[in-house]
């Protein structure tokens, strides 16, 4: 179709047009962002942890009253929980996965690097990768014999005996990609504190680190110590289990818990799966949010063009009714406002796609959000085109369904 | 004339329903939706302590290591206990406090409560005069009881209401870790947003449960919670924190007029190069004096969710108006014959331009009060929220006024050009026409 005579045609209404590819520009370019935002917060809600979610569960417990005797409670705790039926490990880590509060170090390749390579976390306590579930894809898991006791840590280290300190340590394949790129991991050594030398003796596939801000400095930068722990020093026991064990066990192990020492709170239980649902509730929220601003603008957009349209119809109900005589059939009318909304919505979204580089723009400034991916401005055209597509089909049939006879009619 | 002017108005907005309609549920969107983000916003971002937040200030020392020091990097967030001590003993402010927050096991005399975690405030006595605490039974400690590690305990209303039925339970005993504390106060109706004075709390966490004397704290063991920042070889030994080469006590002090501030900048400034000529400061003397606002600006307390919200919201109100402009000049031009005809009668331009804006006006009011029932509903849907600060998403008077203004004003601006254009329309062209 020509589109010579719908431009021109246009030109008759220059500030109602204006106003419509103002509006489409302004709705593509929020659309492009928001839509660039929900694939953010869902690449953090689906963030891979490395370890058996749905064969875990925890309890988080507090001691009324400090006990001298913490180290022995606590092998007693493990062994008693470890006994429920269906139970495959236990383990009292020092952090657990989408919790917030969490353990970081910066790490140096070399003892004399004034700035740290990168922070990583750090998890405590015996047979963590075995309960988690994680994955190792090099090396080895730490040995029994290299455990030593947390407290034991702090008299080594306050006495400045560093040589006795526990040397080796498990580090994830993110880690060892960032630390030594392309190069086998296994055997090298790292830098904590005041230049003390850790060598790393297995690499694990993924190990997601807690803490909402330090996930943000790399998610999968996580260790793994022979440090073992007590109940004070613990974030709680960690149970593995089969998938549909999960609340039998929860049940009975907080049951024996309570027996073996009635005075006790249960600060938190639950499944890991629940647990991580919690931690990104907030970016859940989020993206119901961004989704919601989404519809509501598309469909004002689309309303808008509904209304607009359905005045130019009415405005030209005439002239249709005389291209209509003159042997125009229905598709031709039908066309030529459904290339009209084309033309505008193409028109808008060229504007559109500059403006959403500019606020794209804007975000990085203000929210350190990374560039948004070219392929957000094809997606945020295609929805235009497609919402002003539906949007004119009412008024182009009601144009299309003109009589000619109007034509002869006066108004 | 005004109600002429009215009738038309809406005589007008009845002939075309649907576009009346549809321009009023775009602007009631819009409003409602930039509304409910801006109130969320705007209770966010209040002033925690109103009329004295101004006169209380943070102070910040680096007594860290020059591991990873660069020139112009920020003091540490918080003091170490030798700092904290140091700066509570010179008394160079009006009203001075060293605090960390906690949790305390409590174990209830009442046998029908189990016992139960409280959430802790360690603090020295100034706390409670400096912050305006108010006190519905007894009052706060003094400086005696800091330095006799005194087991005495501050509790919050709702504690004494679970605990004692709302009853005045100063003298009672409340039993915290295995060791019997005696009550000498409940706290009256307390609860600054966000938690201004330990943000490592949560900014808009629940509020602490019972208040006890840091020295107290610290002699029996009790958990410290919050964040904790050790260098060197602190190894962060929770029980040995008072030696250890870590940050995690928060200082504030009352400074009443500039000539205080000024004083106490260039005290510490002094205090910091004596430490680091001592040798226990390694990096060179670096300090801050912020106060309320300028600390919760610092940490960047509100959100960023929020702020994104109140963005996107404001875009969207944008888009709504447009929308609202161009079929305003759809219905007004569509009104053009009508309009010749009145121009031709004898009516100025200006009384046009005067009814049109009018009805413009009453599509916005209409616009407006929906929009604010929208924003209600945004907010009670905000409140279902689990986020921590969500509880607090109410419209105050402010944002009432705020939301008839903006309501009124975007429409009527919206109108502006279409009622122009409108009434520019040559009489003669719209009589031969017709």
């Amino acid at each position: 179709m020509d589109i010579r005579p719908i431009l021109f045609a246009l030109r008759r209404h220059k500030l109602t047009c204006c106003l419509l590819v103002l509006q489409i520009a302004f709705t593509c370019a929020i659309v492009c962002n928001t839509i660039f935002l929900i694939g953010q917060r869902l690449e953090r809600i689906n963030l891979p942890s490395g370890i058996a979610e749905n064969e875990l569960v925890y309890i988080q417990l507090a001691n009324i009253g400090g006990r001298p005797d913490g180290k022995a409670r606590a092998a007693e705790d493990m062994a008693a929980l470890r006994q429920i039926p269906g139970v495959t490990a236990v383990a009292l880590p020092g952090e657990m996965p989408f919790d917030n509060g969490s353990n970081n170090m910066d790490i140096r390749i070399n003892p004399e690097q004034h700035l740290a390579t990168l922070s990583a976390s750090q998890y405590f306590g015996e047979g963590v990768v075995k309960t988690f579930g994680v994955q190792l894809v090099e090396g080895r898991d730490l040995r029994p014999e290299e455990y030593v006791d947390l407290s034991d840590v702090f008299v080594m280290l306050a006495n400045k005996q560093y040589d006795k300190l526990p040397n080796s340590t498990l580090i994830t394949r993110a880690m060892a990609e960032r630390m030594w790129p392309g190069k086998d991991p296994l055997g090298k050594q790292f830098y904590v504190g005041a230049g003390m030398p850790f060598t790393v003796v297995g690499v694990m596939a993924n190990l997601i680190r807690p803490g909402s801000n330090q996930m943000n400095a790399g998610a999968g930068y996580s260790t793994v110590w022979p440090v073992r722990l007590t109940l004070d020093q613990g974030v709680g026991y960690m149970i593995r289990c089969a998938p549909q064990d999960r609340d039998q066990v929860l049940k009975s192990a907080v049951e024996k818990l309570k027996t073996l020492d009635p005075n006790r709170i249960v600060l938190d239980k639950g499944t890991m799966e629940q647990h991580r649902r919690d931690f990104f509730r907030n970016d859940r929220a989020m993206v119901g949010i961004l989704l919601g601003v989404c519809i509501a603008l598309l469909v004002v957009t689309a309303l808008g063009i509904v209304g607009l349209a359905s005045f130019w119809v009415a405005q030209r109900n005439r002239s249709i009714g005389v291209r209509r005589a003159l042997g125009a059939t229905r598709g031709n009318i039908l066309h030529y406002f459904q290339t009209e909304n084309f033309l505008l919505t193409t028109m808008g979204i060229a504007l559109g796609m500059v403006l959403a580089y500019g606020i794209n723009l804007f975000l990085i400034v203000h929210y350190e959000l990374p560039r948004m991916p070219a392929m957000y401005f094809p997606v945020g055209a295609l929805i235009l085109w497609g919402i002003g597509q539906v949007a004119v089909l009412g008024p182009a049939l009601r144009a299309a369904a003109v009589p000619p006879v109007v034509a002869t009619r006066s108004v | 004339m005004l109600t002429y002017y009215l009738d038309l108005a809406f005589r007008s907005l009845k002939r075309s329903r649907m576009l009346t309609l549809l321009m009023v549920l775009a602007i009631a969107l819009g409003i409602g939706a930039c509304m409910t983000t801006l109130t969320v916003l705007h209770v966010l971002s209040g002033d925690p302590l109103p009329g004295r937040s101004g006169s209380l200030y943070y102070p910040q020392l680096d007594p860290r290591d020059m591991e990873g020091y660069a020139p112009g990097v920020e003091p540490a967030d918080q003091l170490s206990w030798t700092d904290g001590m140091n700066l509570l003993r010179a008394r160079r402010g009006t009203l001075q406090a060293l605090m960390t927050g906690g949790m305390v096991p409590l174990q209830p005399a009442q046998t029908n409560i189990d016992p139960f975690h409280a959430d802790a405030r360690y603090t020295t006595a100034d706390f409670f005069p400096m912050f305006g605490v108010p006190f519905q039974y007894g009052s706060g400690w003094g400086a005696a009881e800091d330095d006799s590690r005194a087991r005495v305990v501050v509790i919050s209303s709702e504690l004494n209401n679970k605990l004692f039925g709302g009853q005045n339970s100063v003298g009672k005993t409340l039993r915290l870790q295995e060791a019997d504390f005696r009550i000498i106060g409940v706290l009256g109706n307390w609860r600054p947003d966000p938690h201004f004075y330990d943000l490592y709390m949560g900014a808009y966490a629940s509020y602490e449960e019972v208040y006890l004397p840091l020295s107290t704290s610290r002699d029996l063991h009790m958990q410290h919670d919050g964040s904790l920042d050790c260098w060197g070889d602190g190894g962060g030994d929770r029980d040995k924190l008072e030696q250890s080469t870590c940050v995690w006590l928060q200082f504030w002090v009352q400074l009443d007029n500039p000539a205080a501030v000024a004083s106490y900048k260039s005290f510490l400034q002094h205090y910091a190069e004596d430490q680091h000529a001592s040798g226990r400061f390694a990096r060179p003397a670096v300090i801050r004096l912020r106060n309320v606002q300028q600390w919760l600006d610092f940490k960047q307390v509100v959100p960023s969710d929020t702020r994104l919200q109140a963005w996107l919201a404001l875009g969207f109100l944008v888009v709504c108006l447009i929308n609202t402009v161009g079929l305003m000049l759809a219905k007004f031009m569509r009104r053009a014959g009508e309009l010749g005809v009145r121009r031709a009668l004898g009516a100025s331009r200006r009384a046009l331009f005067g009814q049109l804006l009018l009805e413009s006006g009453v599509v916005g009011f209409v616009g407006g009060v929906l929009g604010l029932l929208l924003a209600f509903l945004g907010l009670w849907l905000v409140r279902q929220q689990p986020s921590d600060y969500a509880k607090l998403a109410h419209m105050d008077s402010v944002m009432l006024l705020a939301t008839f203004v903006i309501a009124i004003v975007a429409t009527m601006l919206a109108g502006l050009l279409p009622a122009w254009r409108a009434c520019h329309v040559a009489p003669a062209l719209q009589l031969k026409a017709q």
